[in-house]
């Protein structure tokens, strides 16, 4: 198990070259002249200044030239410098990775519990009024854009009732935690500050909300369609012979059959998320990555959407790395190596 | 505690029936079986697949399916089983009553210890019991049915052990709380011959030591030679048949148990083929008129095909053909 963790972890960085690569390629090869960027309409026509411009952003070089460069710049974590922000790529992604983590590891758990609780129920009562109400509940989070469900929650949450705040992570009249992880609950925790926390929280609910219904969705049917499967084999029935309660037998017996599959699915999810919020951050005002790829894309940020990209895919690395872990803790027939 | 002494027997079921589907579609598995089971002693089951003989004794102990209906009586030591509440019928379940099955390479769970599952079957009937004492006693009981370097063996999981040993220790963990009765259902079919005979020897030096009353349930009248007290032949859903076994075999007197010992391959005879009873037995739901085994009865006559037989003879032999004598009287 330490040897396969190892190899794995040995193997990554030329993983992450590989992505690096491929990220710098995809990029610069667009047809998009990033200049547009740097320099206003009105002096593109001036031969100097985008002499100028192209001498201090590197793109007087080759595509060799500046691959090396980038590369030589990123082992050092110099990851360049946004061409709209105009501060360091690196700098801007840090601020900005807390925040959506924040909000993606909100919505993952709130997924998770009620995806994994309703699939349970929907398949032990199944095709009863809770197996069709968890069904209805799992399709409608899976089918409804995350855009609209955002504004339709907001409204009525937010401005028809005010029992939720409105969009943001906190209430700007309150005073910033000094960010010690870049998590705002934790940070306000840390900080002792009660007020903020709660505060944050309160924010937090409704966008994670949005975001956990559609994982929720896809997690209740998946965990629906395994406990089905599990529930009908014999060693359930072994269960009951020894005299287990229906709790036990579920619980103990069935769903930690069913982890495997679902642990697939909260991994893949939590990647995903991690990089696919952007409609949620945009409606909620999340200052996040979502959001930053967007303006970065937009803008043909070139180092922005570079870094953006490298980060996602080490996300989905790491990620992928913890839940084939999971899975040898899971399931004992899984075997590394 | 000798219950036979005082005249309640250990285990009795009297015109047990199981369903499934509502009134018009209601196909009947179990047709009325009544059978009885005392202190020590080891009860066959015998019959085809699909004969009613499993899924009759799931449901004597509330195991059957939420789709099937049960009536009729189930009674162990006396106290009524049928309609008893689901939290008295686990305590029974696994303590006072246990079970084995057919298939050991799926009815352990696959994620759990072999110890986990031990002590759980243990803990689940007294929560007394400290961790430490249960794998004690966990360790104690895979001795008993010889599995060995035990405590080693208590920390794997079902995977790593062969078919044999994990009936072995399905086997163990059904004796753990030291039952009463102990239904085996099908115990050995999965297997291999050789390990077959192992596991008969187990359950039979278990019955011996621990005084059990003991269901086998098998479709291999085989197995039960040797090993089994009486024998209930069943065939669709309906005992036809209920004899010691020496009698059995010595005058079987319905024609069904007759083909069934023909059935029973005999390495010394020259034979070219084995014998097999024609037909198939009949589907639920499809249940033919008058005696059910008529189609396939050799001796059929016309009064079998309207009449359904009752059972003649008496307590010790008796058998549900109209011509029981008969049959006897032609062997």
């Amino acid at each position: 198990m330490t040897r396969y963790i190892l190899r794995r972890l040995f193997a990554m960085p030329f993983l992450v070259l590989g992505i690096v690569t491929l990220a710098f390629l995809l990029t610069t090869l667009t047809k998009g002249d990033p200049l547009t960027a740097i320099v206003s309409e009105r002096q593109m026509n001036d031969p100097t200044v985008i002499a100028a411009a192209k001498a201090r952003w590197g793109l007087d070089r080759s595509l060799p030239e500046r691959y090396v460069i980038y590369v030589g710049n990123l082992v050092t974590g110099d990851m360049g410098t946004s061409f709209i922000t105009r501060r360091a790529v690196a700098q801007d992604i840090l601020f900005r990775l807390p925040a959506t983590m924040e909000l993606v590891i909100a919505a993952m758990i709130i997924g998770s519990t009620i995806g994994i609780a309703l699939g349970v129920l929907a398949a032990y009562f199944r095709n009863t009024a809770t197996d069709h109400f968890a069904r209805l509940f799992a399709l409608f989070g899976s089918s409804v854009p995350v855009f609209w469900l955002g504004l339709a929650l907001l409204f009525v949450f937010s401005v028809k009732f005010g029992i939720l705040p409105g969009p943001g992570r906190m209430d700007a009249r309150l005073p910033l935690p000094d960010e010690i992880t870049g998590f705002l609950t934790i940070d306000a925790l840390l900080a002792g500050d009660l007020r903020v926390f709660i505060d944050a929280l309160w924010h937090l609910i409704l966008p994670a909300f949005v975001l956990g219904w559609s994982v929720a969705g896809t997690i209740s049917r998946l965990v629906r369609a395994n406990m089905l499967e599990v529930l009908g084999r014999e060693f359930i029935l072994t269960a009951r012979a020894k005299g287990a309660g229906e709790m036990r037998v579920v619980l103990r017996h069935a769903l930690r059959n069913t982890l495997v599959p679902t642990l697939t699915v909260i991994g893949y999810s939590f990647a995903y998320l991690l990089t696919g919020a952007i409609l949620t951050e945009t409606i909620f005002s999340w200052p996040g990555m979502g959001s930053y790829a967007v303006s970065a894309a937009r803008g043909l940020d070139f180092p922005a959407i570079i870094g953006v990209t490298i980060v996602g895919g080490v996300v989905f690395l790491i990620t992928n790395l913890i839940t084939d872990i999971a899975y040898v803790i899971a399931n004992p027939r899984v075997k590394l190596g | 505690m000798n219950h036979t002494e005082t005249g309640v027997p250990l285990f009795e079921v009297k015109d047990l029936r199981v369903s499934f589907g509502r009134s018009e579609t209601q196909l009947e598995a179990v047709r009325g079986i009544s059978l009885t089971v005392n202190n020590g002693e080891v009860l066959g089951i015998v019959g085809e697949s699909g004969s009613g003989k499993s899924i009759g004794m799931l449901a004597a102990l509330g195991l059957q399916p939420e789709t099937a209906t049960v009536s009729g009586s189930v009674r162990f030591k006396g106290k009524e089983l049928v309609g008893l509440s689901r939290r008295e019928l686990r305590k029974l379940r696994g303590s006072r009553v246990a079970m084995i099955f057919q298939d050991p390479l799926s009815s352990l769970n696959p994620v759990m210890t072999i110890g986990a599952q031990i002590t759980e079957a243990l803990q689940l009937h007294n929560d007394q019991l400290s961790n430490k004492a249960a794998l004690e006693r966990a360790e104690e009981l895979l001795k008993l049915v010889a599995i060995p370097q035990p405590d080693r063996r208590l920390s794997q999981y079902p995977h790593e052990f062969s078919g044999g040993m994990r009936q072995r220790v399905m086997i163990a963990m059904a004796v753990a709380n030291d039952p009463d009765l102990l239904i085996a259902d099908e115990p050995t079919t999965a297997l291999d011959v050789t390990v077959q005979a192992q596991i008969m020897e187990v359950l039979a030096d278990l019955q011996e030591r621990l005084n059990l009353g003991l269901i086998l349930i098998t479709h291999d009248l085989g197995v039960l030679a040797g090993h089994a007290d009486r024998v209930a032949v069943v065939y669709a859903g309906q005992i036809v048949e209920q004899a010691s076994i020496d009698d059995l075999f010595a005058a079987p007197s319905h024609p069904y148990t007759r083909g069934l010992i023909a059935s029973i391959p005999d390495m010394t005879a020259d034979r070219e083929r084995l014998f097999s009873i024609e037909g198939m037995p009949p589907a639920l739901g499809r249940l033919p008129v008058g005696c059910a085994f008529h189609p396939r009865c050799p001796m059929c006559q016309e009064v079998c095909r309207t009449t359904a037989p009752l059972f003649r003879g008496n307590q010790k032999h008796e058998a549900a053909c109209h011509f029981a004598e008969l049959a006897e009287g032609g062997r």
